[in-house]
């Protein structure tokens, strides 16, 4: 049985060849490159640590430097690809095949090099599914990650920002596979223990920290009234009659202005301690005024946010902290908190058809997917029961037997009829079926699928699809908030009336809602500065947010 | 500058008593909106001057439903239109009928 083990003898190997190049765990950077060609073989599968916030940045740049010469054909398998050294990796030639979640800032140019088959694409994933593919079919050979202290044994502290560095470290490490830690500093003694050090192979010390982008912070200054009106619809029309009280926010204005009406509007209504009490949710600098008028218990967290550092420490009642006092993030567990433990996902798309799909990829951006089809997906495997959960189960089948029948999540999209420069927020056909046609995909990148979604939520009112009873009212509601679109123009007018008699669609007179409240002093906070000093000077916002 | 004009038949007349309302400003996708109640009680009339051109049908549309679902009666409303998206009108259009029904302050 000699063949056994040989996973094993090849991590032995690439061990030796790193430890020419480092004394004990700790490479010097001037030897990064030459280090990283002794540990990665061409055609390895290579996780380069990087999501929506955290980056590897050191080791994304050290990798993109190799020579393609020496190693090529990898096959990178990461969360985010969003740095340019993430392509430029593909550029070169070190790199050919992809399996991603998210390109953000990186979405032109990533589509670019699809189509000029510079990259082979894999597929794209929610957060939750490519993690769930380490453990399985792509367990990468090497990981590249990012902490912010390390000592000489290889014990990592990842501090607020640990977002992925667990779940990439358990399928490495385990199966044979060589972990790379860049690290801002190495130190005596780590705060606190995030990765253990016998599962990190080496570390390079930066001398900086790792790049983390602010991709969390919405200036309040920028929130429109129609926007404000949005989501006064969304609050007294889906929060208030379900009870929602465990949820996801997406990411946009629609859910900031959301999370600023709570203190004003929502304590009003008389919703304080009845909706948004648990939360799978960065540290969004938008929730300081309602965590501090008291309407939060819990929030975990997927990853942290830049300058909200202190005033989450300094909350530890709300978030999850460690021994040393900071926030601990998890994504792989906040997106399965996501997913089963919330009652509601909401969030902003950028496209809808009349079918009731939506998707954010445009025919010449591919942003990939990030978290919201996870969290914006009901899931199957939920067995609790919850209020909302069964109300709303019962809407979509009042026939049924109430014992056998399941629940179902409330899977919202909340948007404007007319978005960035007057694009409209819904249409015929998606543009990322073009997509799908011209790289020949499989599939179409569809961010929340027809039967996923329950509600859509514009200034004009409130779809409630659970209640449509076939295809071509489900039609008609989504026309029937689609404001002054081609397609809410095309609407039957007397079947969205019909429609709305029966509660199908409520608009903000129906709901009571006074078009005067939709003003900019109904917002807790009205700027950064606000938010800062809501906090008692705890949020310390990135200066490119500061502008006094 | 686009001017377009509107007479419609209002199904109910504005509350209130106030004499005339302002709401909104002129502003790049922003609106002015003047409300002053000085027409028979079951018309309204809207005059748009606009800084965006070959809008007529979108303000058709809006026109039309603002006065079919607000009390408009009796209202003659002037807009003075930065090249405000659609749902901006509706929503100043919205607030103008609220404020007017409104006490004097």
């Amino acid at each position: 049985m000699s063949d056994w083990g040989m996973q094993k003898a090849a991590l032995g190997e690439r061990l030796a060849a790193g430890r020419q190049h480092a004394r004990g765990k700790v490479v010097p950077i001037p030897s990064l490159g030459a280090f990283l060609t002794a540990v990665i073989r061409s055609g390895d599968r290579v996780c380069l640590e990087g999501d929506n916030q955290k980056q590897a940045d050191i080791l994304a740049s050290a990798l993109a430097n190799l020579d393609p010469q020496d190693v090529h054909d990898l096959h990178m398998v990461q969360s985010g690809v969003v740095l340019p050294s993430h392509l430029d990796i593909f550029e070169k030639g070190i790199a050919r095949r992809l399996d991603f979640s998210y390109s953000g800032p990186q979405a032109a140019r990533i589509a670019k090099m699809l189509f000029g088959r510079k990259i082979e694409l894999g597929a794209v994933h929610t957060y939750l599914e490519l993690f769930a593919r380490y453990f399985i079919d792509l367990t990468p050979n090497v990981a590249l990650i990012a902490a912010v202290s390390a000592d000489k044994d290889g014990n990592l502290y990842t501090g607020p920002n640990t977002e992925d560095t667990p779940t990439v470290v358990e399928a490495t490490s385990y199966k044979n596979g060589l972990v790379v830690a860049q690290v801002t500093e190495i130190v005596d003694k780590v705060p606190r223990v995030d990765i253990p050090g016998d599962l990190v192979h080496f570390v390079v010390e930066a001398g900086r920290p790792f790049y983390v982008e602010p991709l969390f912070t919405r200036d309040p200054a920028a929130i429109t009234e129609t926007q404000i009106l949005t989501a006064m619809l969304a609050i007294k029309g889906i929060y208030a009659p379900y009870g929602v009280r465990r949820l996801n926010h997406g990411i946009g204005f629609n859910t900031a202005a959301i999370e600023l009406l709570l203190p004003t509007y929502g304590e009003k209504l008389g919703l304080k301690g009845k909706v948004c009490t648990h939360f799978a949710l960065n540290p969004h600098p938008t929730m300081i005024p309602a965590i501090e008028s008291g309407w939060v218990e819990q929030i975990h967290c997927f990853g942290s946010e830049v300058g909200m550092e202190d005033y989450v420490a300094a909350r530890s009642d709300v978030f999850f902290t460690g021994p040393d006092g900071s926030l601990r993030s998890n994504r792989a567990f906040c997106q399965t908190a996501g997913l089963y433990a919330c009652d509601m996902f909401i969030g902003s798309t950028l496209q809808i058809d009349l079918e009731g799909h939506s998707s954010t990829v445009t025919t010449s951006r591919i942003a990939g997917f990030g978290g919201a089809p996870n969290m914006g997906s009901d899931p199957r495997g939920r067995r609790h029961p919850s209020e909302p959960w069964l109300k709303a189960g019962a809407e979509a089948a009042p026939d049924a037997d109430a014992a056998l029948r399941r629940g179902r999540k409330l899977v919202v999209q909340i948007g404007e009829t007319f978005g960035d420069r007057n694009a409209p927020l819904f249409v015929e056909r998606l543009d990322a079926l073009e997509l799908a046609r011209a790289l020949k995909l499989d599939l179409a990148p569809v961010m929340v699928y027809s039967d996923d979604v329950t509600h859509i939520v514009t200034e004009e009112g409130i779809a409630n699809l659970l209640m449509c009873r076939s295809k071509d009212e489900r039609e008609q509601a989504i026309r029937g908030v689609a404001g002054y679109t081609e397609i809410g123009r095309a609407r039957d007018a007397k079947l969205v009336e019909q429609l709305r008699q029966r509660g199908v669609i409520r608009r903000p007179e129906d709901l009571g809602i006074d078009p005067l409240d939709a003003d900019r002093r109904l917002l807790a906070a009205r700027s950064i500065k606000d938010l800062m000093l809501a906090s008692g000077g705890l949020y310390r916002p990135p200066s490119r947010f500061r502008n006094w | 500058m686009e001017k377009l004009s509107f007479r419609l038949t209002a199904p109910r007349s504005a509350g209130g008593s106030r004499a005339q309302a302002i709401v909104g400003v002129v502003a790049s996708g922003n609106l002015e909106v003047l409300l002053e109640r000085n027409l028979p009680a079951d018309v309204c009339t809207i005059d748009i001057a606009t800084a965006a051109h070959g809008f007529g049908m979108v303000w058709d549309a809006v026109v039309r439903d603002f006065v079919a679902r607000r009390s408009a009666g009796g209202l003659r409303i002037s807009i003075n239109d930065g090249g405000a998206r659609p749902d901006t009108v509706a929503l100043r259009l919205a607030q103008g009928v609220r404020k007017i029904e409104e006490p004097e302050r």
